[in-house]
């Protein structure tokens, strides 16, 4: 992708140039955009705000284990980690990157203009808006204490909370996550610039390919299982209360066949963040690619045949748990692809220890972990023991948060330079990154511990000796939360003082770093020709600092 | 992309009589996007039924017996009569696309029309079933009575699901009815021909699968118990 002639003039030049930001002024310019690029911002924006949202509920709850027997109602907990979980994975995690940085970059890292669809992608992002606000909605007549698995029957008949109004926000919001996926798939299919064959794709554009197939599979099914579940609720009469001769595990089953493909939306987009973090600063290509690209494919469809191991416990057919449990394991093999392919890149590269790389290195470790302890979770004996334990709560944190949430913000480093046009300040991006690193273990690791000795998930208070830990957790909590604020701060101080961002800044391969910081509307003045393939950073000549 | 060897002035004029939108390089790359997206589209409405089908299969294996009970309750005539309506109305949607693709703006507006009146004679069929299932009491959660009595809970489960995916199905059909006015106006302005039907396609891509849904739909919940 390196011969692309420089048909944009110098970075100097092209600072002052339009771009998508300065293009068209006021906020109907931005409600009524159908730019891929400001519609990720207006995503960015919507998403943080959640994710600030969803955070205070988790430091409101952190604060109630501060002592072994609460300190808040036993129903305010259970709404506050209710509300938590909801607004977490469905309005955080599960939009946070292919809405935001995959909506950003795939159309120009495909070398296209824009998605196949810029209208719906707007329209998803409307619905996503509507599907939010009832959730606040419900948060704010009084929450919901369901959890964020909805269980039937609690919720459809027992549960004395705003359960519709969050089912109808979650059910909402499915259909933006429908869209994004469909959006994305189509482009990649569709929109590739001439040259730009599928083994010449960015790893980055292969996981959301990925994440887009399990959007579009998944949702629809989770759609269903709520509006079922709402309907329920409403008239009393259904199909999953066994009062009325009903199946509350067919409720578990249509759930987690959505809910645990939806775990891995909520990690393949960090897995081709970090893909590309780590070959730029190794300035080397990724060891394997067509591994690399095709273990996303493979946990795409490994996904749909792993659901039954959270249903281990409701009295499945050990036969079902069984096979279940194998296939499980078997999700550990593209994992683990990804993450030695990853640290084979490294291999003799020359590495940079710029911020987005602090962070690949927090996801790599904390990933591994995460996806270890799944191994114990997928094995039969040892998930009898550990379910419902925080053994399971610190196992999915390290995935969604270690992982996840490392590769989003680590992303979200390595391509603001690309999307404002202005650099964070690197010694407290570096600063934040460690203070996130710490956190995060301080707050999850003595919940493995605590899981491992029997402590209960959900529960308002715990016996007396399991104090320590817990206060651990929550101190941990708090400095992950100032890790979070820290980078909010520096994000917003360098939209006005940060330093100009060139085109390049950090010597990167791919489209996206071809044209100006930021792009203009259209991303490409004529439409790329693409010859070579993806993280050609050639012999390791020169030396880079 | 393909080379063209075109005037500047006619390509403006060839993209302005496709429609072809500024992100799109040729009318065909926006022919081929469009037609994946609705298929795709179509995968996750599969999968969206598929939900409401399994809750069904699983049902019919646990209760045999009051599942087959209740064709009593299921008019096959008027069931019958609907899928006889709805494939007819697939019939004219597919004459519709092949009238748009030879630029036959009348008998587009024609077919298109003829649509919408199967489509609505659907619904209102539905709505006398629906109406006669009020007057029978089988309505879940309304007044529900079932004979015999032990299979109240049982039946009700079938009607709850009856409701839930004709309604669904239903909505669908609403859904259509309304694009399908859409087409109308739009032929009715002479935007589709020969170079331009991608619409007409999609929105008939959509109608089928719905006509396609009933025919899994009648069998399932019409045919269960039936001797006659």
């Amino acid at each position: 992708m390196a011969t692309i002639a420089p048909i944009h003039g110098t970075p100097e030049l092209s600072e002052r140039r339009v771009n998508y930001l300065n293009v068209e002024h006021g906020w109907k310019s931005w409600l009524f955009t159908t730019d891929h690029k400001r519609i990720a911002i207006l995503y960015l924006i919507s998403i943080t705000l959640m994710f600030f949202v969803g955070g205070l509920m988790a430091v409101l709850f952190r604060i109630n284990l501060l002592e072994p027997e609460g300190i808040f109602a036993p129903e305010t907990y259970n709404r506050l980690f209710s509300a938590h979980g909801i607004i977490m994975v469905f309005f955080f995690l599960v939009p946070s990157i292919p809405a935001t940085l995959a909506n950003f970059l795939i159309p120009i890292m495909v070398g296209a203009k824009d998605l196949a669809f810029p209208r719906v992608n707007l329209l998803s992002w409307y619905i996503y808006v509507v599907g939010a606000l009832l959730t606040l909605y419900a948060v704010i007549r009084g929450g919901v204490d369901t959890g964020w698995t909805f269980y039937a029957p609690y919720s459809s008949t027992y549960s004395n909370s705003y359960v519709l109004a969050a089912a109808f926000g979650v059910f909402t919001a499915g259909f933006s996550s429908i869209l994004t996926g469909l959006n994305f798939i189509v482009t990649v299919h569709k929109m590739r610039a001439p040259g730009m064959t599928w083994s010449r794709l960015p790893l980055f554009v292969w996981s959301n390919y990925a994440t887009g197939l399990i959007q579009v599979l998944g949702t629809p099914v989770l759609a269903i299982t709520l509006l079922l579940l709402a309907f329920e609720r409403i008239a009393h009469v259904g199909i999953f209360d066994p009062n009325i001769g009903g199946d509350p595990i067919l409720f578990q089953h249509l759930f987690w066949f959505y809910s645990h493909p939806a775990v891995y939306i909520m990690i393949l987009p960090g897995m081709g963040v970090i893909s590309e973090i780590v070959s730029c600063f190794s300035h080397k290509r990724v060891f394997g690619y067509n591994f690399v690209a095709f273990s996303s494919m493979a946990i795409a469809v490994l996904s749909f045949v792993v659901w039954g191991h959270h249903m281990f416990i409701t009295g499945e057919s050990m036969y079902t748990s069984l096979a279940f449990s194998f296939l499980s394991f078997m999700v550990a093999v593209p994992s683990a692809i990804k993450v030695f392919n990853w640290t084979a890149t490294m291999y003799k590269g020359s590495i940079s220890f710029d911020t987005p790389m602090l962070y690949a290195f927090g996801f790599i470790g904390l990933f591994t972990i995460g996806g270890l302890t799944g191994l114990y979770l997928a094995a039969l004996g040892t998930d009898v023991a550990t379910h419902g334990t925080y053994f399971i709560v610190a196992h999915f944190h390290y995935v969604m948060v270690g992982g996840m949430v490392m590769a989003f913000v680590g992303g979200l480093h390595f391509w603001w330079p690309k999307m404002t046009g202005r650099m964070y300040p690197e010694a407290w991006a570096k600063f934040a990154a460690l203070i996130i690193f710490l956190g995060f273990n301080l707050t999850f690791f003595p919940q493995f511990i605590l899981g491992y000795l029997g402590m209960p998930r959900r529960y308002h208070a715990y016996p007396p000796e399991f104090q320590a830990l817990n206060v651990l957790s929550s101190a941990g909590a708090s400095i992950l939360g100032v890790g979070y604020v820290i980078p909010m701060i520096y994000f917003l101080w360098s939209l006005k003082y940060g330093k100009r961002a060139g085109m390049n800044p950090y010597d990167a391969r791919g489209l996206e770093w071809t044209i100006p910081s930021p792009p203009t509307t259209f991303n490409f003045d004529t439409t790329p020709v693409v010859t070579q393939e993806a993280y050609d950073y050639g012999e390791l000549e020169e030396v880079v600092g | 992309m393909a080379e063209t060897l075109v005037p500047a002035g006619q390509e403006e004029l060839e993209a302005q009589e496709t429609h072809l939108r500024h992100h799109f390089a040729t009318p065909e790359q926006q022919t081929d996007a469009a037609t994946l997206g609705m298929w795709t589209f179509l995968i996750t409405e599969v999968l969206f039924f598929g939900g409401m089908f399994t809750a069904y299969a699983i049902y019919r294996t646990m209760y045999p017996g009051a599942f087959a009970s209740t064709s009593e309750f299921m008019d096959v005539r008027l069931g019958g009569a609907n899928t006889a309506v709805l494939i007819c109305s697939s019939l004219t949607m597919a004459l519709a696309v092949r009238a748009a693709q030879l630029s036959r703006r009348k008998d587009l507006i024609r077919f298109l029309i003829l649509t919408m009146i199967f489509g609505t004679v659907f619904l209102v069929i539905k709505g006398i079933e629906y109406h006669a299932k009020w007057v029978e009491y089988k309505v879940p959660g309304f007044r529900f009575t079932y004979e015999p009595s032990y299979y109240f809970h049982h039946a009700q489960i079938l009607f709850s699901l009856y409701f839930y995916m004709t309604g669904m199905h239903a909505i669908h059909m609403v859904v259509g009815l309304g694009l399908l006015t859409y087409l109308v106006i739009q032929a009715w302005r002479g935007i589709f021909h020969a170079r331009y039907f991608a619409p007409v396609e999609m929105i008939g891509l959509y109608w089928h699968f719905v006509d396609i849904v009933w025919i899994f739909l009648f069998p399932l919940l019409y045919l269960i118990g039936h001797k006659r």
